[in-house]
């Protein structure tokens, strides 16, 4: 097994798939076999290596590892919204619209799972009817099970299996409901935020932190009544937002509330809009998130969202933004798998000393309190830290 | 908290299919459903597909099992279209297949056969399923 493992690794025209999974004894090389599937565009081996990351299975993070230099050429999106603003609808309208511009396209959809059972039902893939057999599509359901900081790790690295694979575009769609969905589009480039038109309290909702990480806003369902006043509370919304520095830099708000004006007043709006944000684009003051109308169902509007998502990565690349969003995304993700280790570490070293039920029964009765436990378990840890240095 | 011990045991996953022509789904509702509240992810396809369909979601979900739902009486064509597409890309034999809906006895040996797993007719009680499905769903971690 071992042997044949390492022929694939080099050298991938076998047509059929080896059982290189259940085998347990050949880890090591099992996982390079499956990491070389996968460069070598097979998707059963994309399928595996993305639900062992799901799953944290033995072995993910060196996958994970291995992909890293396949990574970086991709271009990632972010889809968030309320449930029923049409996102699955629209992302199928998107993949379809790449597809035909001759780019592969990978989806990751989010749904909630039941935290009483661990149990979902993930239902986006219904949606994707423009896409049905073009294997060039590779979309993928994953549930928010296990989501305690884990989720947007989870997704960023099922994203990077996507990009290694050699997708053009890949598309990540959650719902916008919490921080750990916030968490999860945050590893998107660009990031478009749905709304659904006379979904007043979903505007308000916006405030609380979803507003500020849109970079581009979608008033989806465009046909239906209230879709201008939508668009026009958006647009106010957005410029309270850029109010405080708007303020000191004359020049810059009026004409943004001329656009604003003039989405309110008509449907010709979204044009003035883009036009002034275009002669923005030179400016250093960063990207003025726009918002723009679909209608999902029958893809009006898509080719708009397109064109200004695509604008928004050449902002991105030519400000040096898209290196910073790198750098920071990367941070991050060390960070969170620092944490996750040490506190990994941490939680065996409760075990051995008796659980933390024991030594909360001993805050209980007195003995000791919390601050002192902590230090305890810790000390030797920042000792053994001290003598490193 | 820790990443490592969250995921203590596996979740199952399931895809529901819908093959063919006929439109009633209530049965494959109710399974999905039931699936969701005994703990698996079930992946719903939504009515009239393709074998071709079901075979792209099955391999891109990487489903640990596929419970097919056909009331037509075209399982003799369609199964075996699915069949072979899983195969051709190498999902076959980690995929545990079922069928649901109405299957004639004389049918049975053959669609067995050709790798169903196993046949849930009509008035099967959920348990049943999920005790199958809980016991004989492949280890693909």
């Amino acid at each position: 097994m071992t042997s044949a493992d390492r022929e694939i690794e080099t050298d991938t025209d076998d047509e059929h798939t080896p059982e290189t999974v259940d085998d347990g004894d050949t880890e090591d090389s099992d996982h390079a076999a499956l990491v070389a599937e996968l460069l070598d565009g097979r998707h059963r081996a994309l399928a595996r290596v993305i639900t062992k990351i799901e799953n944290r299975a033995p072995g993910y993070r060196e996958i994970v590892s291995r992909l890293h230099e396949h990574t970086g050429s991709a271009s990632v999106v972010g889809i968030t919204g309320s449930p029923g603003a049409g996102k699955s609808t629209l992302v199928d309208k998107l993949a379809k619209a790449y597809r035909d511009r001759g780019e592969t396209v990978g989806v990751i959809a989010v749904d909630p799972s039941s935290p009483y059972t661990g149990g979902a039902v993930l239902g986006d893939r219904i949606r994707m009817a423009s896409n049905v057999g073009d294997m060039d599509v590779f979309f993928r359901s994953m549930s928010a099970r296990g989501s305690l900081g884990g989720l947007s790790t989870a997704t960023s690295d099922a994203v990077k299996a996507l990009d290694a694979f050699g997708k053009d575009r890949v598309i990540v769609e959650t719902v916008g409901a919490g921080q750990n969905e916030v968490d999860v589009v945050k590893t998107a480039e660009t990031v478009c935020v749905l709304v659904q038109p006379g979904s007043g309290d979903d505007v308000q909702m916006l405030k609380a932190g979803i507003l500020e990480i849109g970079d581009v806003f979608v008033v989806n369902k465009a046909d239906m009544d209230g879709a201008q006043q939508t668009v026009a509370e958006l647009e106010e919304m957005l410029h309270m937002r850029d109010e405080p520095t708007g303020g000191l830099q004359t020049g810059h708000h009026g004409p943004l509330s001329d656009a604003s004006g003039d989405i309110g007043g008509g449907g010709a709006g979204s044009d003035t809009d883009e036009t002034t944000l275009g002669d923005e684009e030179g400016d250093t003051d960063g990207w003025e998130p726009e918002v723009l109308e679909t209608v999902a169902t029958d893809g009006t509007g898509v080719e708009g969202l397109i064109e200004t998502v695509g604008r928004h990565r050449e902002y991105l690349v030519e400000s040096g933004e898209l290196d910073v969003h790198a750098r920071t995304r990367y941070a991050e993700e060390i960070r969170q798998h620092l944490r996750a280790d040490t506190a990994a570490l941490l939680e065996d070293e409760l075990a051995a000393r008796g659980g933390v039920e024991t030594l909360a029964e001993r805050v209980v009765a007195r003995e000791t309190d919390p601050y002192t436990v902590a230090d305890e378990i810790v000390g030797p840890l920042a000792e053994c830290l001290r003598r490193e240095e | 908290m820790s990443t490592q011990q969250e995921q203590g045991g596996r979740t199952i996953r399931c895809l529901i299919a819908k093959v063919g022509l006929d439109g009633h789904d209530r049965g494959a509702h109710v399974i999905a459903r039931a699936f969701r509240d005994a703990g698996f992810e079930v992946i719903y396809s939504g009515l009239h597909r393709a074998p071709d369909e079901i075979v792209q979601a099955a391999v891109q979900e990487d489903v640990d099992v596929l419970g097919i739902s056909i009331l037509s009486g075209a399982h003799n064509t369609l199964v075996p279209k699915i069949v072979g597409g899983l195969e051709e890309y190498g999902a076959f034999e980690d995929t545990l297949l079922l069928l649901g809906g109405i299957v004639p006895d004389e049918d049975r040996a053959e669609l067995k056969e050709m790798g169903v797993a196993e046949i849930f007719g009509p008035g099967t009680p959920m348990e049943e399923t999920i005790e199958f499905v809980a016991e004989n769903a492949p280890d693909n971690r």
